[in-house]
């Protein structure tokens, strides 16, 4: 079934603000199977000239997708029939633990391409302070 | 570092290791649940080959062979990928493999680089226009 394209332009703000925690940023960098010291020891990451350690580029997917979530339930997308197309990030400065990140969701665009619906969710991520951390746009391929 | 980068400069060829316990533990830390990357039976419904790894996971190996090389991870300020083919991972202990190459495409003149990544899995590509503007300065 196509996709409502009146979704274009829709935008939602992330009901809660997304707290980045230490721990989290270590379990992901385990999880992407990544050892970089900057990941997990203040002091290695002091040394490349940042307050904190800080984390990896991929990370904001860890609350971006969530954040997209409400949007896509009232879209009428299914999680299983999503394939992940492309994926962009542009960074401000690096994600720090302690950063109480707000999310801000777009749906840039709806196109549908041989038979697939192709969805264009652009989310600009801001700190407690207002001050932009990363953009980032994914699109999403619905089967 | 920075003064041995230059347009035509390559990254070292890496090696990534993917088996299904790998995509368990990225999607418990990701929050992608979604089925395709755990259950060949939803997989195949929707007409995959079987269960295939989070693009996102193979984005993430492509984007370590780029800040292990160097050195500061917050050096990326831009990183984008195509996900053009699926990574299969097959249902035993070794999975599969994701190797990654990547050549030093431009200088941007303001001491950034451009990245070109070539990121393949089973000898086919696997991510298209994957590309990165680094700091080098």
């Amino acid at each position: 079934m196509p996709l409502d394209t009146s979704f274009a332009g829709r935008t939602l703000a992330s009901e809660v603000s997304y707290e980045v925690g230490r721990e989290k940023i270590r379990e992901f960098a385990d999880a992407i199977g990544d050892p970089h010291s900057a990941y997990r020891d203040p002091e290695a990451a002091k040394a490349l000239g940042h307050r904190d350690v800080i984390a990896p580029p991929t990370f904001p997917v860890v609350f971006t997708f969530a954040a997209a979530r409400p949007l896509l339930a009232e879209m009428g997308i299914v999680p299983s029939r999503i394939v992940h197309g492309d994926q962009r990030f542009r960074y401000t400065r690096p994600i720090h633990p302690g950063d109480v990140l707000t999310c801000m969701v777009s749906v840039e665009n709806i196109r549908s391409l041989a038979g697939n619906d192709m969805v264009v969710l652009r989310t600009d991520v801001t700190a407690d302070e207002g001050d932009h951390v990363v953009t980032t746009w994914s699109t999403l391929v619905v089967r | 570092m920075s003064q041995r980068l230059h347009v035509g400069s390559a990254l070292p060829t890496r090696t990534y290791q993917v088996t299904r316990g790998d995509l368990v533990r990225y999607a418990g830390a990701s929050g992608d649940l979604n089925p395709i990357h755990w259950s060949d039976r939803i997989a195949s419904d929707v007409g995959l080959p079987g269960v295939i790894a989070h693009g996102m996971l193979t984005m993430a190996f492509a984007g370590q062979a780029i800040t292990d090389w160097l050195g500061d991870p917050a050096a990326v300020e831009e990183y984008g990928v195509r996900f053009s083919r699926p990574v299969v991972v097959p249902d035993d202990d070794t999975g599969t493999e994701v190797t990654v190459d990547g050549v030093v495409k431009k200088d941007l003149d303001d001491g950034r680089l451009q990245v070109d990544l070539t990121v393949r899995s089973g000898g086919v590509k696997v991510l298209g226009q994957a590309r990165a503007i680094v700091r080098t300065g």
